[in-house]
């Protein structure tokens, strides 16, 4: 069953047209991953999906609703992981939680538990109280990823989840995003790393210039043009996908 | 636009600002009380008496007026800029049921809601100074609302077409200490040329001047056409801020 459905969608930014003309179809539970390179046009769609910005033209649905109708139910049914660390500075951890719970109309009581449950899943409980200045990159993401969760997505959008991270604290990231998908979040992530494609994703969209290239799972974009991940995004595209 | 869902975001404002009102209302407070010395006391002395009053009663109840418009604008322009670009608090907001009409009305709200509560210091400390002859002026306080209401609208405005932090200051000069130092708060607009007096109709902190300067006096009838002017003008100005900031967020 489908839960987003995209069809001829185009975003335009100042005259530039960033998103051209692309058609997707995301299935309930699997992990869907556009790959490509800075500039592709990941971004700009990630962003109409969760109705932060409107198609130019061409129609997108989230669990069969067009996000330019109602944009505030779909987003209440969402989580979203952004590329930046847009965390609150000024509050603690547990703080941005809960101010965090309240825009999906979350009672304080339950907020409570709701935060102390995923803090001690993304293994923060011990920093609760802490400044988020205090907080390394890997944390932040950490951070991120339980307010992501707060209102238990069932979709989950991951812009760039793991960039700009240590391996290790990758690894940790990846094996998070891997319990989720046995629980079966729709898991719905851009991506530039080869490996992180690989790892997680049940089919990935091949992004070059605004344009879906190809979509297929992995194994099968490997077998049919041989080599692995990065190879294949080169004969598809004659671009390497990381510069 | 949901109203409740605006209050989500004064209430994640309000939240931030108990964290930094200790080093913030230093600030805001301090400045406007400087005015209110340096001038009540130091030129107050070489002027004898204005429209019946010491100079520094003349001056003492625009001293709130201004502490309001500050605090909303200082808000609405550099506060809401860093949020909007710096901080990327907004993409974190609008990611959540709340959309961009919500996140709009919540800014603005929110900054009303800093001028009462700055004019509010100033009542207190000038009532504290015996400048003030009504403990009426209590009624000032959603005057204040209305009044920081319409500086938050402009402002926002303002954010929502500047290419860059820095054209900011381009509102200060042009537009803010002009209207300041033209509003009567410091001398009477009546013995300059009839433009000023004109010029200076036009601008909201005029109208709140006047009527700070009346509520204070005990007198609540003289002003009720800049009761009208304020309320009128900040439904007018309404529909700007939301248009531009989703032009300018979303485009």
């Amino acid at each position: 069953m489908n839960i987003v459905v995209a069809k001829g969608l185009t975003k335009d930014y100042n005259g530039l047209r960033a998103v051209n003309g692309v058609d997707f179809e995301i299935r309930r539970g699997e992990c869907f991953g556009f790959l490509g390179p800075n500039g592709a046009g990941k971004t700009t769609v990630m962003r109409v999906l969760y109705c932060f910005i409107e198609p130019t033209s061409g129609d997108i649905e989230v669990f069969g609703i067009n996000v330019k109708d109602k944009p505030a139910l779909i987003k209440s049914q969402l989580g979203v992981m952004p590329q930046d660390e847009n965390l609150d500075l000024e509050l603690s951890v547990i703080e941005n939680l809960i101010v965090y719970a309240r825009y999906f109309d979350m009672p304080k009581r339950k907020a409570m538990s709701v935060a102390n449950e995923l803090l001690s899943y993304v293994e923060l409980s011990g920093k609760a109280r802490a400044n988020i200045k205090s907080l390394s990159g890997g944390m932040k993401r950490s951070l991120l990823l339980a307010r992501a969760l707060l209102n238990n997505p069932a979709i989950l959008i991951l812009d760039e989840p793991t960039t700009g991270l240590d391996p290790h604290t990758r690894q940790a990231v990846w094996k998070k995003l891997n319990d989720l998908k046995v629980r079966e979040t729709t898991l719905i992530l851009t991506t530039h790393y080869m490996e992180e494609a690989d790892r997680l994703c049940d089919r990935v969209a091949i992004m070059d210039q605004g344009k879906i290239i190809a979509v297929d799972s992995p194994g099968h974009l490997k077998e049919m043009h041989g080599g692995n991940l990065e190879e294949v995004y080169l004969k598809l595209t004659g671009r390497p996908l990381e510069d | 636009m949901k109203i409740k869902r605006a209050m989500r975001v004064w209430q994640r404002h309000f939240a931030v600002y108990t964290k930094l009102y200790k080093s913030s209302i230093a600030l805001n407070f301090i400045e406007p009380v400087l005015y209110l010395v340096a001038l009540g006391f130091g030129l107050g002395a070489f002027v004898k008496e204005v429209h019946g009053k010491t100079y520094i009663q003349f001056i003492a109840p625009g001293i709130i007026a201004s502490s309001s418009m500050f605090a909303a604008t200082y808000e609405s322009t550099y506060g809401t800029y860093v949020r909007m670009t710096f901080q990327k608090t907004f993409d974190a907001i609008l990611a959540t049921p709340v959309n961009i009409d919500d996140l709009v009305a919540g800014e603005l709200i929110w900054a009303a809601t800093k001028s009462v509560f700055y004019g509010a210091i100033i009542i207190v400390a000038i009532s504290i100074f015996g400048l003030v002859e009504s403990p009426l002026v209590v009624m000032l306080l959603p005057v204040l609302f209305v009044g920081g209401f319409i500086f938050a609208e402009i402002s926002m405005v303002c954010v929502a077409v500047v290419p860059g932090i820095d054209s900011l200051n381009y509102y200060y000069t042009l537009f803010m200490t002009p209207m300041f130092l033209f509003s009567g708060i410091f001398f009477p607009l009546d013995p300059l040329p009839p433009f000023v007096t004109h010029i200076a109709y036009f601008t909201p902190l005029f109208h709140l001047t006047n009527i700070c300067r009346s509520f204070a006096a005990g007198n609540f009838l003289g002003v009720t056409g800049d009761i009208i002017w304020l309320c009128v003008a900040a439904l007018v100005l309404v529909p700007w801020p939301f248009r531009l900031m989703k032009r300018r967020i979303v485009r």
